[in-house]
C-alpha cells in the first residue's frame, strides 16, 4: 500500500490547507465543481472538507454514471432481462440498486429475473462462454472509463465468434455533459477538478475550450486526498494570478492526449448518438455512444425489443439540480427523509459516488458539529 | 427557484438534519415486495426486515433486547440460546469451511454474550447430488471445531431439496450456553467507555470474495475463523465487572456492530480510523474494490466495549492470549452525537459512518 500512503499523508495536508486558505481572499466565496464522482467519494470518505477554509465550496457534478441514467433505461435494461427466460442480464454492483419506473435491478431479480453482478464486462463474456444456451447481456454504463473496456470485450467475442454475447450500452461521454453545465443559466462556478479516470483515456487536450471559450480553470485531479487538495491548490493559484488554464495534477497517470488505443478501440465498435437522456439534465446531443452497425449482433438494443418508455423523474426529485451544483444534496426537500439510501428517489442517492448518498452517509452532519462531536 | 429564506446556511443545515434524525427514529417499514439480497446482508435492510416482521411478530422481552444470544432464567439459573443459519459459497475457503464456520458462528454469539458455550444443534438441508465426500468433509471439520470449542453436537436435523433448490449445502447451528458472571448488554454501555476491536478486521470477508474467483487478484489470506470463548472468557477474567458488551462482527463488519451499539445505547461512537487493525492484503483488496474494510464480514474477531479506566488491562488480556494478539483500542463511547457512529479518518478530517445499506457493492470506477 505504500503507493498510496505517500498520497494519505496528514502532515502534508496541513501544509497544503494553509497554502488553501492563504490564497483565498477575504470576503470571497470559492465554488468549485469536481465532475467526478470518485472524487466526491474521497473528499467524503476522507473527511477532506475538514481542511478547507469555510469558503472554499466544493460541489458535486455530473460525473457519477449511476446517478446520470435514466429510469426509462434501467426499464429497458429490465425488460430484456424478462424478455425471455434465456437471458442472463450482467451489470456493476452500483446498478443493481438504482431504481426503474418499475423497480431495481434487485426487485427483479427477487422476482426470477436472473441478474447477476461482475466486476467487469470481460466477466459477463466469460459467462456467456459458460452458458453457451443462453443470452448474456452487459449492460454498459460509465463515461470514457469504462467505454474501452467494453469496445475491447465486443472486439474479444467477435475474435472469438462468441454469439450468445450482447452489450447494451449506455456509454456516455463526459465533454457534453459539462457543457450543459456551463451553459446552465443558474450556474456560479469558479473551476473544476476535472475526472482523473476519464482522463486517463481522453487526456486533457478536450478540456481546453472550459479555460479558453468560459474563462474557467481546469485541474485534471487524481484520487488520493492529497491529490484533491493539491489540486484545490492549483485551482486557486490560478484565479489568484488571473490565469484560467488546464492543468494536469494527475499527470503521473494522464498523458495529456490521452490514451490512443482505448479511444482506437471505442471508435471501433461505438459511435455517437445524436442524443442521449441524462437524469436530471435531460436531453442532451452527442453525449453518448452506441453500437456501430459493424457491430449489430452485439447490441442488445438491436436484438431484443425495447419498450423504450421515458419515465418522467419523480417530481420531488431535484437530482438535476444537484447534479449542476445549484443546490447542494441537503437542500433537496426529500433528502434524508423520503429519499435515503434505503428508500431512493433519486440516483443521487443509490451510488456511493453520488452526491446524496456520500453526503448522508458521510456527512449528514454540518461540518462544525462533526469537527467538535469528534475532537471534543 | 423559490425565494430562499433568510436562515443562515448552517441553521438551515441544522433544521434539515434534525428531520433526518426525526425520520431515521420511525419505526422501520419493509418497503419491498419482495425479499432481496440486501435483506440478507446483515446492514440496514436486515435490521429493518428483523425489527417490522420478526420482532413485531414475536415480541418478548428476551428477544427485544436483540443482542447475538437470548439471555434465558431457568431454575434459578441463566442460560444463553442462539441460532445461526450459515450459507457461504464456496463451501471450502482458505483457512476454513462451512462447517467450521457454523460451529465456531454459534460459540461466538454465546461467548459474546459472556456465556460458557455448552451444547449444539445441527441443522442440514442438502441439495439432491451433493458429493457426500464433501458433507463427510464439512461433517469432519464440524466435529473437530466442537471438539476444539469443548461443545457437544447433541441433536440435528436434515432435509434434502431437489437439485437447483438451494446451493450445496446450508447448515443451522443453534447452541446453548450457561452465563456465570453479569449479564452483557448494549444498555450498560456508558460515555467514557472504551471500544476494542480482538484483532486485524475483514480476513473472512475479503477472503471469501477471493475465493469465489469471481475477482482476478490474488492475495495470501486465509479467514479468521475462530472460536472465541476463550479469548472472552480472558477478557472477562482480567477485569471483572468491568466489560459492558462484546459482539462478534460478521455480517456487516465491524462498522455494523459499532452503529448497533449507538443505537442501543442512545450514544455516541468515536472510531479512530488510524486504529483499527487491517491487514495490508486486506487494505489492498478493499481499495481496489472499493469498498471498506470497516464493513467486511469478520468470523474470528469481536467488538468489545470495556470501562474506560480498566481498557489498558482489557487490552493486554487480549493480547496475552493467542486469538487477540493483534487486538486494539479503536474508539470511545461519547454521549453526543446520539445514536451515531462518528469516524475521524486515517487522514485528519471527520465523518459519519453509518450502517451500511445492502451488500457492500463495488463502485465502478
Ligand atoms: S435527495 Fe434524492 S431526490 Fe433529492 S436530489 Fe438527492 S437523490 Fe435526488
Amino acid at each position: 500500500m505504500r503507493f498510496v500512503d505517500e498520497y494519505r499523508d496528514a502532515e502534508q495536508a496541513h501544509v497544503l490547507s494553509a497554502r488553501i486558505a492563504a490564497l483565498c481572499e477575504p470576503g470571497r466565496h470559492y465554488k468549485f465543481m469536481e465532475v467526478c464522482g470518485g472524487h466526491t467519494h474521497t473528499i467524503y470518505k476522507h473527511g477532506l472538507e475538514d481542511y478547507l477554509p469555510e469558503s472554499v465550496q466544493l460541489v458535486h457534478g455530473p460525473g457519477c454514471p449511476v446517478c446520470v441514467i435514466p429510469m426509462g433505461r434501467v426499464d429497458d435494461a429490465v425488460a430484456i432481462a424478462r424478455a425471455d427466460p434465456d437471458v442472463i442480464l450482467t451489470s456493476f454492483g452500483d446498478m443493481m440498486r438504482v431504481p426503474g419506473g418499475t423497480g431495481s435491478f434487485l426487485d427483479a431479480k427477487a422476482a426470477g429475473a436472473d441478474i447477476r453482478m461482475v466486476y467487469s464486462p470481460l466477466d459477463a463474456l466469460k459467462i456467456a462462454k459458460r452458458n453457451p444456451d443462453r443470452r448474456v447481456v452487459f449492460m454498459a454504463i460509465g463515461f470514457e472509463t469504462t467505454a474501452p473496456s467494453t469496445a475491447m470485450t465486443v472486439l474479444r467475442a467477435a475474435a472469438e465468434g462468441i454469439g450468445n454475447f450482447s452489450v447494451f450500452c449506455n456509454h456516455v461521454t463526459i465533454i457534453p455533459g459539462i457543457k450543459a453545465i456551463l451553459d446552465s443559466p443558474d450556474l456560479r462556478l469558479d473551476g473544476f477538478l476535472g475526472p482523473g479516470h476519464v482522463s486517463t483515456v481522453i487526456g486533457c487536450r478536450p478540456y481546453e475550450f472550459i479555460a479558453a471559450e468560459y474563462g474557467k480553470p481546469l485541474v485534471c485531479a487524481g484520487f488520493e486526498p492529497l491529490d484533491v487538495l493539491q489540486s484545490v491548490h492549483m485551482l486557486l493559484e490560478q484565479l489568484d494570478e488571473g490565469r484560467s488554464e488546464v492543468e494536469n495534477q494527475y499527470a503521473r497517470v494522464v498523458p495529456w492526449d490521452g490514451n490512443p488505443r482505448a479511444l482506437e478501440a471505442i471508435g471501433k465498435v461505438m459511435e455517437l448518438r445524436p442524443y442521449f437522456e441524462w437524469r436530471g439534465l435531460g436531453f442532451i446531443s452527442h453525449s453518448a455512444l452506441r453500437m456501430r452497425d459493424d457491430y449489430a449482433r452485439y447490441d442488445a438494443e438491436r436484438i431484443f425489443d425495447l419498450p423504450g418508455v421515458r419515465v418522467a423523474d419523480p417530481k420531488a426529485c431535484q437530482c438535476g439540480e444537484v447534479l449542476k451544483g445549484v443546490l447542494e444534496p441537503w437542500e433537496c426537500k426529500v433528502f434524508g427523509t423520503a429519499c435515503t439510501p434505503e428508500t431512493p428517489i433519486g440516483t443521487c442517492m443509490v451510488s456511493s459516488e453520488g452526491a446524496c448518498a456520500a453526503y448522508y452517509n458521510f456527512g449528514r452532519f454540518t461540518r462544525e458539529r462533526v469537527k467538535e462531536a469528534a475532537r471534543a | 427557484m423559490t425565494t430562499e429564506p433568510m436562515t443562515p446556511r448552517a441553521s438551515r443545515e441544522e433544521q434539515v438534519l434534525e428531520r433526518i434524525e426525526r425520520a431515521r427514529r420511525r419505526r422501520p417499514r419493509v418497503r419491498e415486495e419482495r425479499v432481496t439480497l440486501a435483506h440478507g446482508a446483515g446492514g440496514k435492510a436486515t435490521q429493518t426486515l428483523v425489527e417490522a416482521l420478526f420482532v413485531e411478530a414475536f415480541r418478548n422481552p428476551a428477544l427485544e433486547t436483540l443482542d447475538d444470544g437470548a439471555v434465558l432464567s431457568v431454575d434459578g439459573g441463566r442460560l444463553v440460546f442462539t441460532t445461526d443459519s450459515h450459507v457461504v459459497s464456496p463451501l471450502f475457503f482458505p483457512g476454513g469451511d462451512i462447517g467450521e464456520l457454523a460451529v465456531n458462528g454459534t460459540v461466538n454469539d454465546l461467548a459474546v454474550c459472556g456465556a460458557r458455550p455448552l451444547y449444539l444443534s445441527a441443522g442440514f438441508v442438502l441439495e439432491e447430488g451433493f458429493p457426500v465426500d464433501d458433507l463427510r468433509r464439512i461433517v469432519a471439520s464440524m466435529a473437530d471445531a466442537a471438539a476444539r470449542a469443548g461443545v457437544s453436537i447433541v441433536t440435528g436435523d436434515t432435509k434434502v431439496v431437489e437439485r437447483g433448490k438451494a446451493d450445496g449445502c446450508f447448515i443451522t447451528t443453534s447452541g446453548i450456553g450457561v452465563l456465570d458472571g453479569e449479564a452483557l448488554s448494549a444498555s450498560a454501555v456508558r460515555p467514557g467507555d472504551a471500544i476494542l476491536v480482538s484483532g486485524p478486521i475483514g480476513d473472512h470477508g475479503v477472503t471469501v470474495m477471493l475465493a469465489r474467483g469471481e475477482l482476478d487478484l490474488e492475495a495470501d489470506l486465509t479467514s479468521d475463523t475462530a472460536a472465541l470463548h476463550g479469548l472472552t472468557a480472558a477478557l472477562l477474567d482480567a477485569v471483572p465487572g468491568g466489560v459492558r458488551m462484546m459482539r462478534d462482527a460478521t455480517r456487516g463488519g465491524v462498522a455494523t456492530v459499532l452503529n448497533e451499539i449507538a443505537q442501543a445505547s442512545g450514544l455516541g461512537v468515536v472510531l479512530d480510523e488510524a486504529a483499527v487493525p487491517v491487514r495490508p492484503a486486506v487494505a489492498g483488496a478493499c481499495e481496489l474494490l472499493g469498498i471498506e474494510p470497516l464493513y467486511v464480514a469478520c468470523e474470528g474477531r469481536f467488538v468489545a466495549v470495556v470501562d474506560g479506566d480498566r481498557a489498558g488491562a482489557a487490552l493486554d488480556a487480549l493480547r496475552g492470549h493467542p486469538l487477540g494478539a493483534g487486538a486494539a483500542l479503536v474508539g470511545t463511547v461519547r454521549d453526543d452525537p446520539p445514536g451515531l457512529v462518528l469516524l475521524r479518518t486515517a487522514f485528519g478530517g471527520t465523518r459519519i459512518a453509518d450502517m451500511l445499506v445492502g451488500d457492500p457493492l463495488p463502485r465502478i470506477c
